[in-house]
């Protein structure tokens, strides 16, 4: 088992044709992902990298029976893309986009708590379960099939943990980016609910980051909830108030939404926290050594 | 984006927000024509930086004739406003906002804004007007009017009610309270806007609702719908290296340690920048170079990074994913050629072809200290900077 995405998850690639639809497809493709479909406007009809291409997504979920898209689209088409795929009724969805603009993402989220479809994203590098499936535009070779579930708000910084775990010969369950903007379709609880629940993942990493409360509520749910040992981190300790540090969501507003705040927070949960982002594997690899329940 | 006061209340008065008649100045003179315009018998002077507090640092002055509205003109233009927001060093006030001054009877606070939390825009007011929300939210949070704004039915008559009875305003602005929170919801939709905030929002003694402070700031990913924005935009009041590397769409933010961080991904050059501070180091800024960086865009990255006159070292911190290390050590080689780099350069490579990558650098005959992890690259290029403890 793993979350969100495995072997048997069929994908539908929005903007299969294009340069950065083509290149990641083809990774994924490589990786044993089952890409059953792509989606370009007006090449229909026609196949790219051995795959089928329809004009949209209902068609394309319809003939293959994707259950899962992926977008390559520029931002300003982002929120379009992910209401057609909620329109056909696709239950996940993956927008890799960076620079969606905020109010196009209230009107997405008001569409998606109206449906069955979960979004992750806009601005994240997707989703992969080690050896199963990857949606999304991070390097295959660095993960390794285990159980530990990796959830965080950013993209290298995701793959610095990850390499850091295989390193250490600790492989990882679901891999999961939920993206760096201020508003996403799914967040750290939700994920971290999953962990909890999958029986393939024994211990989590959740790296978070400066900006909103998001860390916050989840520590609180972890306390709440949670049995399965968490390590976490928080980048931004020393980024400037007021300053939006690259993601859209990186920013201390008010005096709110420090890695101070955030890191009192995931103490009070009785989470392990990493202050060094150098740290990550190592301290999983202490919690594991130290922990009862069978390693990962 | 930030704007200043005055472009934001021209935004706002357009989409029929109330404000005060005014106008923005750049020097003496105009300032006491614009004051003999308006003809009241009081005037208000308001500096015009991107930066809060200026009431309290003496950015806001009353005048009761234009002679004395030039004199304080004359002391403000060119002079230095320190605020709470400036920092010690300040802001030179270069445009003032000359105003009428209104019968105040009491204030308001009064904001809309994208909540993350509630995933939606959300209404936000206030009885005490005048005062930074944030401290209210602190001292008083039961005294915070809060309304959630659904998108798909938007602003209604009810949001305006709730909030006229909530504050306990008196019949004739409570009646203009829809029309003011009608238009500053349109404005706030059509601009793309991530705030708008009128603090204080002032009810004047003939009952009207006037917008005496407003506070704009646009969604920057929504900037290409709103082309025009971009004559609003005070180059003034940027930092100049942060502007440059705007010009070449690389994410810096100037920082005032001695070790200038290059690093691809935001959450990893945060991190970056964290490490050299936990390793006794101070970082020179952030710089997120992004997933797609070219040879050329290595190149201008490490020209900004080196036009910062503290930076005694440099760290590139990269992993590669989509970007491949063989061809970040090239532009890495080709930059340090060209611009004839002479301060230590620390290169910490991971993922996609770095081993091609590591062998480009070593072979380059340049002199390059390349780092085996994060903590190795932190303590190295500190220890090069001479900034260990």
């Amino acid at each position: 088992m793993s979350v969100l995405v495995d072997k048997n998850t069929r994908v539908v690639v929005q903007g299969l044709t294009g340069h950065e639809g083509t290149f990641h497809a083809q990774q994924m493709i490589d990786y044993g992902t089952k890409v059953v479909a792509g989606v370009t406007p007006g090449k229909g009809g026609t196949e790219h990298l051995g795959v089928p291409v329809f004009n949209t997504v209902a068609e394309a979920v319809e003939k293959t029976g994707a259950n899962a898209a992926l977008a390559f689209v520029p931002p300003a088409f982002a929120a379009d893309a992910i209401l057609e795929d909620v329109d056909a009724g696709v239950p996940f969805v993956v927008s890799i986009a960076e620079g969606v603009p905020l109010l196009d993402m209230v009107r997405v989220v008001a569409a998606l708590e109206r449906s069955t479809t979960r979004l992750l994203g806009p601005n994240c590098p997707g989703i992969i379960s080690p050896g199963q499936a990857k949606l999304g535009i991070m390097p295959g070779f660095i993960h390794q099939r285990g159980n530990v579930g990796v959830v965080s708000r950013s993209g290298t910084l995701t793959y610095e943990a990850v390499a850091q775990l295989t390193g250490l010969g600790i492989g990882q369950s679901t891999c999961v980016g939920i993206g760096g903007d201020p508003i996403t379709g799914t967040n750290f609880l939700d994920i971290i609910g999953m962990f909890q629940d999958d029986p393939e993942t024994h211990s989590i990493v959740m790296i978070g980051e400066i900006g909103g409360n998001a860390e916050e509520v989840a520590a609180d749910f972890i306390k709440k909830n949670v049995t399965k040992p968490v390590v976490g981190f928080i980048a931004g300790q020393t980024a400037p108030p007021g300053r939006r540090m690259g993601h859209a969501g990186a920013i201390i507003s008010g005096g709110q939404g420090t890695a101070k705040e955030k890191y009192a927070a995931l103490r009070a949960a009785g989470i392990h926290i990493v202050e060094s982002p150098a740290e990550i594997g190592a301290t999983m690899a202490r919690v594991l050594g130290r922990s009862s329940r069978s390693p990962a | 984006m930030n704007i200043h006061e005055y472009q934001a209340k021209a935004i706002l008065a357009k989409f029929g927000v109330p404000v005060p008649r005014g106008e923005a100045v750049r020097t003496r003179e105009d300032a006491r024509a614009a004051a003999e315009r308006l003809g009241t018998s009081v005037v208000v002077v308001k500096a015009q930086i991107h930066a809060g507090g200026r009431g309290k640092a003496g950015g806001v002055k009353i005048a009761h004739s234009p002679d004395e509205v030039g004199l304080i003109a004359e002391r403000m233009l060119g002079g230095k406003l320190v605020t709470a927001q400036t920092g010690p060093e300040g802001r030179i006030v270069r445009r003032l906002l000359v105003e009428e001054g209104l019968d105040i009877q009491r204030e308001l606070y009064l904001s809309l804004l994208v909540d993350r939390a509630a995933r939606a825009p959300v209404l936000v007011a206030s009885a005490a007007g005048g005062m930074e929300i944030e401290e209210v939210a602190k001292q008083r949070p039961e005294a915070i009017f809060r309304e959630v704004i659904r998108p798909a039915t938007g602003l209604q008559p009810f949001h305006a009610r709730k909030l006229a009875f909530g504050l306990d305003l008196p019949p004739a602005p409570a009646n203009r309270t829809l029309p003011l929170l009608e238009s500053l919801y349109r404005a706030f939709l059509e601009t793309d806007a991530t705030l708008m905030e009128i603090n204080p929002c002032v009810i004047t003694g003939d009952g009207r609702l006037v917008a005496l402070d407003a506070k704009v700031n646009f969604d920057d990913n929504a900037l290409y719908r709103h082309p025009e924005f971009e004559q609003l935009r005070d180059f003034d009041e940027e930092t100049p290296l942060e502007v440059e590397a705007s010009k070449f769409k690389l994410n810096y933010i100037k920082l005032d340690g001695t070790i200038a961080c290059m690093v691809n991904g935001a959450g990893l050059a945060m991190a970056t920048m964290d490490i050299i501070k936990l390793t006794g180091g101070n970082p020179a800024n952030f710089l997120d170079v992004g997933g797609d960086a070219s040879e050329a865009r290595v190149k201008n990255a490490f020209r900004i990074l080196l036009s910062d006159p503290r930076v005694r070292a440099v760290f590139v911190n990269v992993f590669g994913g989509i970007l491949r290390c063989d061809m970040l050590a090239r532009g890495i080689v080709n930059s340090a050629k060209e611009l004839g780099i002479r301060i230590p350069v620390v290169v910490r490579m991971e993922g996609t072809n770095v081993e091609n990558g590591k062998e480009i650098l070593l072979r380059s005959g340049l002199n390059f200290t390349v780092a085996d992890g994060m903590k190795d690259g932190a303590e190295k290029v500190v220890a090069l900077a001479g900034e260990a403890r």
